[in-house]
């Protein structure tokens, strides 16, 4: 196994190029895995830790552009007012020292359906900024996953930026595992409320073969606030809206039966994680007074 | 985090020890070893480094049951950086090992019983080299039916899982699929069933637990110049070990020289030999160093589990609450080998009704052999399983009388004098009413804890913690209790000793002294423990404990709660004959010059020779001067008999420990998912001989005990019989926030049959802490619950 290790992003585009196997390494948090393991052996590794622009983030006024190596520990600290979805996904990422390595690029490149940013960032609405020698383009975020553990990067590309929508709304994430810390998905649901769009987007993971949103459930919800004008009166959702939406948001999964859990169980909390979020970002939008978010 | 209490109740016997003694017995002293535990600079087994060793790597089989047409090394051996690729052919002697059955092969042989069997062996140069030439040795195999459960293992047709037993137990089972079955007959269960007012009855299925030590099986063999090997490894009992590493090498014992190399945990997975035979067949056969390392995913398959047993109970009561009868079978899966599972069953079935009082019981415990995953010692060995069981019922029993459930287990709790179903006489204090008072007089924690002020929920209070799956909602509060019975010590006539050799002597002016034993430090504490005894039993300050090897006598394994009272009774029982050798010198020296040499009852205080009535004849030093005094002498608790095959009576436990638990947890009834609040615990220790090694072993158990309540399962695919979840990703340990509270509140009611009247106190707390835990999500959920581990698709209806 050769090790790579560019100085530049130029370089690591040109190593990329020359050797379309290699595998990019950041924190390492999914690749020594595997590797330990011994579930995959590359011919190249390539090192992206010398390359300062991937560890850098920018809060614009229409995005926060984040780099893909921004580990999760910072994502927490510095971006919960605009990324609030993705901060409370971070801080259910692992332990504290896979967070203080792992960042979003990681788990966009592995692209596993249970990696915790997917559903906050299919939520939130976002852009990954893929890059060549041959030039640069944008992926949406709903275009990415392209079955299990694949993406739609070309073999010479390589995950600079993600561009994030920075939050018009409040955002709720959450995750069900069968320990209280420090636990792989069993499955997982986001939520974004988009005052600006009157919208609402969603994501699940570890529910199908890919990350998803539950677009019927969207579909609904965006048409039952709009017709009861909830989002200029503010009241409060009625438990049948939220029933309705919560079934959809369970019929959207497509889960499998595993280790971790059944996918009775897995359809059954998509629907409870739905319905609670709903509850929790409704009532933030309706000016409780008190943050949601959850204290931790 | 924890509020630890000690109370001793008026009246309660206690032995007269020595006077108070800095750093001896009875003082919360510091592990030597804490720091460099915690800073991660302790040398583990797996830390060991050799100039020019090679690295020992595993061939395990892929499938459950098979045998083996064929094993191909020749592209391995080809590999450049490979010394040896070894398969059964080329092993030097005896071909099986075992504790109790030699029916575990080195390297298998004709067929694989069991998924993750080793097949093949190779030493490389690097770590690496040996894993990529264990995986080129093509084996063949030609799977064959699998046995998975009872009925499997009995169906008529049944393939058996060994052939040809000749075992001590062959002879009397009802099948060769069965390892152990004991029945336990008293009075006449039949005939007290009709007294009963009212009859519950419930089967439960306890889960397959792992060990989960960090520290991953590990060790280095050295050749010697004498054609014997040096062995240093992390195991609970080194004689044990050499006596099963000596025929399969083909060596005599004393060529076989084994060092406790540092253990990263135990809990009953270190008693079976793991990499110690291969380490050493490698070293001797490429005359060079060998280094065995499993990584986790192999340790998984490389140490015996807890075995999974599935529990059938009947209780009867009269109307007021009295117990009537029991009747039991209980059925363990001991999978491919034997390891423990005879004695398990022993103790299963010896302890199968608790701490109660039931004249008239029908038990039946047995063990198979499957081509699961085999198993063995674990903490609590056995009782665990029981008493997830029997205390379920006892709630059951308790909601069908309409009873408080601690009231009934009070009504019924056993006392010294009380008989077991064995006859054996419970001869010491058993306060098991009292522990449970304790547990619930103590006040509730508070509800609602996750509310902070203005600041929203904070998650980790609640269920699903940072996973921010609640921020209250569905969560509902419930309470349970539990209380356990445990035997202490190796039981059923096993010869159990200890052995200690003793030191003393002057250096630079003072009295020292050196303990020298075999005893395995697994956490336990032994290595404060030893000490404490010896300054309190010979008046020093300073004391050595010199490494554990075989160049001492056996002090039995660090396992069933028993070194404490075993080595500790040996290092007491030594450190006397020292002192009366001591005494001798001092009299033949200074008899003529104080009539007070005379005197029977002189004691070692303070580096001195004292009366009595605390009058000092002289120094040690200067009784001793130049003069070592050195005892290595073995030390036995009293002989057990074994169970009678048929009646299942015998006095067969050398002594009991109890402990009860109240269990406050909160469940989040919608998705399934738990916190455990609070896990109280209520202990008779016996004497504390370390007060704070006894609150961390309390603790510890009890998390252990949670941890098979709510999460950790090794899963089995019934289908293939191979193991799904061989990692820390999906078998999933408690972390810092799953761990509750966990007050300790422990009485030293001594025994007097034991040293200092210790009890043993590492298993007692495991087995209390899952049906309390268990119950207190029933009370939460008003759900049956008859499985352990409790997982969400239970409490959500959607398995």
């Amino acid at each position: 196994m050769d090790f790579l290790r560019p100085a530049s992003w130029e370089e690591a585009l040109a190593a990329k190029a020359e050797h379309p196997t290699a595998v990019p390494i950041a924190g390492g948090t999914d690749v020594m895995v595997e590797i330990n393991f011994d579930h995959r052996r590359p011919e190249y590794l390539l090192d992206l830790n010398r390359i300062e622009l991937l560890r850098q983030w920018e809060v614009g006024e229409e995005n926060v552009r984040l780099g893909a190596s921004v580990p999760y520990t910072q994502i927490m600290e510095n971006l919960r007012a605009e990324l609030p979805g993705l901060a409370l996904a971070s801080h259910t990422v692992a332990s504290p020292q896979i967070r203080n390595r792992g960042g979003v690029g990681g788990n966009l490149g592995t692209a596993s359906p249970a990696g915790d940013a997917h559903p906050a960032l299919l939520a939130a609405g976002a852009e990954v900024e893929v890059e060549s020698v041959r030039g640069n383009r944008f992926i949406p975020i709903d275009e990415f996953y392209t079955g299990v553990k694949r993406n739609a990067l070309q073999p010479d590309e390589l995950i600079k930026t993600v561009h994030i929508k920075k939050a018009d709304g409040p955002q709720q994430y959450s995750k069900v595992g069968t320990r209280n810390a420090m636990v792989i998905a069993v499955c997982a649901f986001g939520l974004a409320l988009h005052p600006e769009t009157r919208t609402v987007r969603t994501g699940i993971g570890s529910a199908a073969p890919t990350p998803i949103r539950a677009k019927e459930a969207e579909a609904f919800l965006n048409a039952a606030l709009e017709e009861g004008g909830f989002w200029d009166n503010g009241k409060i959702i009625t438990p049948s809206i939220a029933k309705q939406f919560a079934d959809l948001c369970s019929a959207a999964a497509n889960p499998i039966d595993d280790v971790r859990g059944t996918a009775k169980y897995r359809r059954h909390a998509v629907g409870i994680m739905a319905r609670r979020q709903l509850g929790w970002t409704w009532e933030q939008y309706r000016g409780a007074g008190r943050t949601l978010e959850g204290a931790a | 985090m924890a509020q630890n209490t000690r109370t001793v109740p008026a009246g309660t016997p206690t032995e007269v020890t020595q006077k108070h003694v800095k750093g001896g017995v009875g003082e919360s002293t510091l592990r030597p070893d804490g720091t460099l535990k915690v800073t991660g600079e302790y040398a583990y087994s797996s830390d060991m480094w050799h100039e020019d060793m090679l690295w020992g790597q595993i061939l395990r089989s892929t499938v459950a049951h098979a045998e083996i047409v064929s094993i191909d090394t020749s592209e391995a051996l080809t590999m450049d950086g490979v010394y040896a690729v070894l398969t059964h052919e080329d092993l030097p002697a005896a071909k099986n090992y075992g504790m109790e059955f030699q029916d575990t092969p080195v390297l298998a042989y004709g067929k694989v019983r069991h998924h993750g069997e080793p097949v093949a062996l190779v030493a490389a140069d690097h770590p690496e080299t040996a894993r990529r030439a264990a995986a080129k040795i093509k084996v063949e195999y030609r799977e064959l039916p699998l046995i998975t459960d009872e009925a499997s293992a009995l169906a008529p047709d049944a393939i058996l899982v060994h052939e040809n037993r000749d075992d001590h137990h062959s002879g009397h089972v009802p099948h060769p699929n069965i390892v152990h079955r004991q029945p336990i007959i008293r009075g006449n269960a039949a005939e007290a069933a009709e007294r009963a007012d009212v009859i519950v009855k419930g089967e439960y299925t306890f889960g397959m637990q792992d060990q989960a030590f960090l520290g991953p099986e590990s060790g280095l063999a050295v050749p010697a110049e004498d054609g014997g090997v040096d062995l240093y490894v992390a195991t609970q009992w080194l004689h044990s070990d050499l006596k099963q590493i000596a025929p399969c090498l083909g060596l005599p014992e004393e060529k076989v020289r084994m060092t406790m190399a540092g253990v990263g945990g135990a809990f009953g997975g270190r008693e079976d030999i793991s990499m110690q035979i291969l380490a050493s067949v490698l070293a001797l056969r490429t005359g060079k160093p060998v280094k065995m390392v499993y990584n986790r995913y192999e340790s998984f398959f490389g140490h015996v589990h807890r075995h999974p047993a599935k529990l059938y109970y009947e209780h009867g009561a009269t109307r007021d609450g009295k117990l009537t009868h029991v009747k039991c079978k209980i059925v363990l899966d001991g999978g491919a080998y034997a390891s423990s599972t005879a004695s398990v069953v022993g103790n299963a079935s010896s302890l199968s009704i608790g701490p109660y009082v039931v004249d008239d019981v029908e038990i039946e415990a047995i063990g198979l052999y499957t081509n699961n995953p085999p198993c063995g010692a674990m903490r609590g060995f056995g009782a665990v399983q029981a008493c997830f069981a029997y205390e379920a019922q006892m709630d059951k029993l308790a909601a069908e009388l309409g009873m408080d459930p601690v009231e009934l287990r009070q009504l019924n709790a056993m006392e010294q004098g009380t008989i077991m179903p064995t006859g054996q006489v419970v001869d010491s204090p058993a306060p098991v009413a009292e522990l449970l008072r304790r547990v619930k007089a103590r006040p509730m924690p508070p509800e609602r804890q996750w509310e902070t002020a203005g600041e929203g929920a904070d998650v980790r209070a609640l269920p699903g913690g940072l996973s921010n799956t609640s921020h209250g909602e569905g969560v509902v509060r419930g309470v349970g209790y539990a209380v356990g019975i445990k035997n202490v010590g190796f039981s059923e006539g096993f010869d159990d000793y200890s052995t200690a050799r003793i030191r003393m002597e002057v250096i630079n002016g003072e009295a020292v002294a050196t303990v020298h034993t075999a005893a395995a430090e697994v956490g336990q504490g032994g290595i404060t423990i030893h000490a404490q005894i010896a300054r309190t039993e010979l008046g020093v300050q300073q004391v050595t404990i010199l490494p554990a090897d075989t160049q001492v006598g056996s002090a039995g394994s660090t396992s069933a709660g028993r070194q404490t009272y075993m080595t500790g009774g040996a290092i007491k029982n030594s450190c006397g004959i020292v002192r009366e050798k001591v005494l001798e010198i001092g009299r033949r020296k200074f008899g003529s010059y104080h009539p007070a040499w005379a005197n029977a009852e002189l004691l070692l205080e303070g580096g001195k020779v004292v009366t009595d009535g605390g009058e000092a004849l002289a120094s040690i030093a200067d009784v001793l001067e130049d003069e070592v005094v050195e005892v290595e002498e073995e030390w036995r608790h009293r002989p057990t008999q074994a169970f009678d095959l048929v009646t299942g009576q015998g006095d067969g436990h050398v002594q009991y420990a109890f402990a009860a638990h109240r269990a406050v947890v909160e469940v989040d009834t919608e998705l399934g998912l738990v916190k455990v609040i609070e896990l109280a615990c209520a202990q008779d220790v016996g004497k504390a001989v370390n007060p704070l090694s006894v609150v961390g072993q309390i603790q510890g158990g009890t998390t252990q005990g949670l941890g098979v309540a709510v999460m950790e399962e090794i899963i089995v695919d019934p289908k293939t019989a191979k193991v799904r979840n061989p990692s820390f990703t999906d078998y999933l340990i408690p972390t810092i926030l799953d761990t509750p509270t966990i007050p300790v509140d422990y009485l030293e009611l001594a025994d007097p049959n034991a040293p200092y009247g210790v009890r043993g106190i590492g298993e007692a707390p495991t087995l209390s802490s899952t049906p309390a835990v268990l119950a207190a999500i029933r009370a939460a959920t008003g759900l049956e619950l008859n499985k352990t581990p409790v997982r969400p698709e239970a409490l959500t209806g959607t398995l």
